[in-house]
């Protein structure tokens, strides 16, 4: 656990989110309760359809809850946060504008100048690489530059929390390390609590201070690891031994998956290397 | 359990879907229109003007030589010189069939917009409304005319204003709808966490995603009504380009009458080439 006196940022109580279908109720979240602090990297974990999705969607306020509460500094998630920015799997630039003008889509919503903003924002383009690319239209920019560009449009308007859901399921090997590397700095750099939704295990304890196992459906908190390798992480980092180690326990957790009780915090042995 | 897996999966939001229910228009209808006869260098454009000329001159030399007479075919410079020295008297007829295509296009295309608009966030109107909107595109709205012109008399515009927007209208409609249907759920989502309301998701996602097909309808409609109202003019009325064709044949000056035909070519390629270079300026980015 992060050293923080402070009360937590974010709080899931009770969460429990049922879906209609035509075949019947269908349970993605079961009382799921869970507290993340300020400037903490959480990554949720679960195989597909154990909710970890549902859970960040109702998080940002778009998609509620059926029963529970969520709150995020002391007030109830009931629409979509000011203080929130979401990425997603599909970088969602809007084809019809240019890069800039896609970075600067939040601020056109909300009703907001963002000239006090341009001089971040130019910042950003220069850390993700992306400056000299503002008047191009996304489909002139690869995969990675246009999810790169929705990185940029989050933080553009400088967020407190950051949901990112799969956001680089879609990239190549490659291209995903690059991101990882990337999102890491940002948040060594800025300091926001970022909530990371991802099927990938690796990926999940490169960048996680804590990583959440959720249960396959009814997604439930399975487990939670503390991450403790020192930062900045590497990529040759994760094939080393106590990262692998911790990749392995995480994965044995995943099979051996619902049986698990769900407020059970393993004790894990210290690996050496 | 599987059956409730699959069903889970098209409920929790996750994109894999997004792409299934964005419909794809890949442009068939603006590529057959637009993008075809796009002209890509001098080269191009010197060599249709040079298939022109030899048209042309072939054809003046064939009327020539075969002595086709002038009643059946006129030479092209015939023709030529009627449009220059007739000019004076076509003019009140351009005008007047430009006016009614204006007036009449606008009310059908204002309209099939905002219909399209409205009715594709309401899946059981559209179901029950799209039948009728068929019918009004298959049926030839110009069969109207001859009863409109009889409640609103041969001399007035009405009736040839109202079958333009009848022709036109539902051409609009009916391509602007299907890119109203376009709906990319991940660019609403987004637009949804900034608190974006519904009128900002559809003046900023909706509509731009529908603009390319928007733009297709209003080409089409534009060349519907010009069809539409030149017909309207050859049927029942006392002015307009059509009324002059039925004029100028029935009493066999074919070098004005083709003069005639001359004029509406060049209005047709003008709404064309307007609707292009829309279509170059906002509908690009899907190319």
């Amino acid at each position: 656990m992060p050293v923080s006196g402070t009360s937590p940022l974010v709080t899931i109580d009770h969460a429990t989110k049922v879906y209609k279908t035509g075949s019947g109720a269908v349970h993605a979240l079961e009382d799921l309760s869970l507290t993340i602090d300020k400037g903490e990297f959480v990554c949720i974990l679960g195989p597909s359809g154990c909710g970890k999705s549902t859970l960040l969607w109702a998080m940002s306020g778009l998609h509620p809850l059926t029963s529970g509460t969520i709150s995020l500094g002391g007030s109830p998630v009931t629409a979509p946060p000011k203080q929130l920015g979401m990425i997603f799997q599909e970088p969602n630039l809007l084809p019809w504008r240019n890069l800039w003008e896609n970075i600067l889509f939040p601020f056109e919503i909300r009703k907001q100048n963002s000239e006090p903003f341009h001089p971040r924002i130019r910042e950003l383009l220069d850390l993700t690489g992306l400056s000299g690319f503002e008047t191009k239209m996304p489909r002139e920019l690869s995969g990675g530059m246009q999810q790169r560009a929705s990185i940029v449009r989050c933080l553009g308007f400088d967020p407190d929390v950051i949901l990112m859901d799969e956001p680089f399921g879609a990239l190549d090997a490659f291209t995903r390390d690059e991101m990882n590397l990337l999102i890491q700095q940002i948040w060594m750099d800025t300091g926001k609590t970022i909530i990371f939704v991802t099927h990938n295990v690796t990926e999940a304890i490169f960048l996680a201070d804590r990583v959440v196992v959720l249960s396959p459906r009814p997604g439930r908190l399975s487990h939670i690891f503390p991450i403790d390798l020192p930062r900045p992480r590497t990529i040759e980092q994760t094939f080393e031994r106590p990262f692998i180690e911790q990749v392995l326990e995480i994965k044995a957790t995943i099979e051996r998956g619902h049986h698990v009780a769900p407020d059970i915090v393993p004790e894990r042995e210290e690996v050496t290397a | 359990m599987s059956r409730s897996d699959s069903d889970i999966a098209s409920t929790i939001p996750t994109f894999d879907h997004a792409n299934e229910q964005h419909h794809e228009v890949g442009l068939s209808g603006m590529t057959a229109l637009s993008s075809s006869g796009a002209i890509k260098s001098g080269r191009d454009a010197l060599i249709i003007v040079l298939i022109a000329v030899g048209l042309v001159a072939g054809l003046e030399l064939w009327i020539e030589l075969s002595g086709t007479r002038s009643y059946v075919l006129p030479k092209p410079t015939a023709i030529a010189t009627a449009l220059y020295q007739n000019f004076g008297l076509f003019w009140p007829h351009v005008f007047s069939t430009v006016r009614v295509l204006a007036v009449g296009y606008s009310i059908g295309a204002v309209i099939g917009l905002f219909l399209a608009a409205t009715i594709t966030q309401m899946p059981f109107v559209e179901k029950v409304i799209t039948p009728y909107i068929l019918l009004l595109v298959t049926t030839p709205m110009i069969a109207l005319v001859p009863l409109l012109s009889t409640q609103l008399g041969y001399d007035s515009l009405a009736p040839r204003i109202i079958v333009v927007a009848l022709a036109s209208g539902p051409l609009v409609m009916i391509n602007s709808a299907t890119g109203f249907r376009r709906t990319d759920l991940g660019k609403i989502a987004l637009a949804k966490s900034y608190g974006a309301s519904t009128l900002q998701i559809f003046t900023k996602i909706r509509f731009p995603l529908a603009l390319p097909m928007i733009i297709v309808g209003l080409m089409v409609g534009a060349i519907f009504g010009l069809l539409t109202a030149v017909g309207a003019e050859m049927v029942g009325s006392s002015e307009g380009l059509g009324n002059r064709l039925v004029f100028y044949s029935s009493r066999v000056q074919m070098d004005n009458f083709f003069a005639i035909i001359v004029i509406l070519a060049v209005i047709g390629i003008t709404d064309y080439i307007l609707f292009f270079l829309i279509g170059k300026k906002w509908a690009s980015w899907e190319s």
